[in-house]
């Protein structure tokens, strides 16, 4: 039964497997709507990460393009899509090859911190989770990016 | 080629076009008109020798020049984004030619305006005029690209020239000496990046026994705002200065090249022997600007 320290939902999606800590970074990327019921779970036990946090969303089934822009704060969550209390598809999340206006550029010296424009990031490689800017071409890893 | 932004972008071939295009205007400019045609000169920072070759290769050809040194005077000042700017440059000219201190600068304005863009440098990314210059100035002084040995001399920590030669010259099966203090060493992601395309290197921090073996010395000026602490500039300042007396070893083919403005990198009296080759690389310039020009006009068949 511990599986169920959060509501099963009937309808929506769940990502399980986000870092502890970071499930408000991922809310603010996903940006839920008004109507959707969200629930949160911070701190869970997990096998794989120790720790980890958790997403319900009640009503909404997330598109892979949105599952994707979570990619790189949440490299291992999974995804499922929940119809009527079953797991309808499951997905892990892949970092896209092009990420456009999602993560500003470390680069304090790089046009897109100085011009009132959308970064752009293109995968270089994604076994070290290398971005490269479209602008200034330096090579960052994921985890240097901060989320706009 | 509808811009020219990056070294990155350019094929080997379209260097190589580039490069016989320079050759054939040095010989003969009447083969391409500009009449009529406006660049506008975008330099929101000073550079004379850049901006001022731009405007001779343009002129040349029988072009115009309109344009800003820097940003005082100018909509900038009242607030205009570059992209406003840039917009309305490109309602005046047919082609803009631009350097900017913020990296990028010159990729976002390629994508705003329907008109060519040259990037002359954006900041400490990328200024392909000055490698396609180099590498005109190589293959003139010595017949041709490959197989050559070259020393790059200086600050080849931050030197974005050095970085973007040693990119440039990398299918050309070149043996770079690297030659440096070692708080300048060439940046560890170039090195294995050279390594991966098999390029052969030496790191070197002093430069008397290789002057034997190389064909181009390229020397590079140790700039004073790159070091946080004055001790440590004053120390490693004089590490390589070029005089003739240190060129007597030197093969009969061998060129100094340097980007300029020189300091005190290169005594004066090197200037007379045959090694000097650094005022044909300024000269150099103005070529293959004109290249560059009549490609992205259309105007190169």
């Amino acid at each position: 039964m511990k599986e169920l320290k959060v509501d099963p939902i009937k309808n929506g999606t769940v990502i399980d497997h986000i870092p502890a800590g970071r499930v408000q970074r991922v809310l603010a990327i996903l940006k839920p709507r008004e109507t959707d019921i969200v629930m949160m779970g911070m701190n869970f036990s997990s096998k794989a990460m120790k720790k980890k946090d958790i997403i319900k969303i009640e009503g909404r089934e997330l598109t892979q393009n949105e599952v994707n822009s979570i990619a790189l704060i949440a490299p291992a969550a999974k995804v499922s899509i929940i119809r009527d209390f079953k797991v309808a598809q499951k997905s892990r999340v892949e970092i896209p090859e092009r990420i456009e206006g999602l993560v500003a550029c470390p680069n304090p010296k790089c046009i897109t911190n100085a011009e009132p424009m959308m970064t752009i990031f293109n995968l270089e490689d994604s076994s070290t989770r290398d971005l490269a800017c479209q602008y200034c071409e330096r090579v960052f890893t994921a985890d240097e990016m901060t989320h706009i | 080629m509808k811009h020219l932004i990056s070294m990155r972008d350019l094929s080997a071939d379209k260097i190589l076009q580039l490069l016989q295009l320079a050759e054939r205007l040095e010989k003969d400019p009447s083969q391409i008109d500009l009449s009529r045609r406006v660049m506008a000169a975008m330099f929101y920072e000073a550079s004379t020798r850049t901006r001022m070759s731009f405007e001779s290769a343009m002129k040349r050809l029988g072009g115009e020049v309109i344009g800003m040194v820097g940003t005082s005077g100018t909509s900038v000042e009242k607030g205009e984004t570059l992209a406003d700017t840039a917009k309305i440059m490109a309602r005046y000219s047919d082609i803009i030619v631009m350097r900017h201190p913020m990296e990028g600068a010159a990729r976002y304005v390629s994508e705003q305006v329907g008109i060519p863009v040259v990037n002359a440098g954006d900041g400490a990314n990328q200024h392909p005029t000055q490698s396609l210059l180099d590498l005109y100035t190589i293959i003139k002084s010595q017949g041709t690209l490959e197989g050559l040995k070259l020393a790059l001399v200086g600050d080849l920590k931050y030197g974005r020239t050095v970085h973007s030669l040693a990119y440039a010259l990398a299918p050309f099966n070149p043996t770079f000496y690297f030659v440096s203090p070692k708080s300048l060493r060439m940046p560890a992601h170039i090195l294995s990046d050279l390594t991966q395309k098999g390029v052969g290197f030496k790191e070197k921090t002093t430069i008397e026994n290789i002057i034997p073996d190389i064909d181009i010395m390229y020397v590079t000026r140790i700039q004073r705002e790159r070091f946080p602490d004055r001790e440590e500039y004053e120390k490693v300042k004089n590490a390589y200065i070029i005089t003739a007396k240190l060129l007597r070893k030197a093969k009969d083919n061998m060129k100094v090249l340097h980007p300029l403005p020189r300091v005190n990198e290169i005594t004066t009296d090197v200037d007379s022997t045959k090694y000097a080759y650094y005022f044909d690389q300024a000269e150099n310039g103005v070529y293959m600007r004109q290249a560059i020009l009549a490609t992205l006009l259309g105007e190169a068949e």
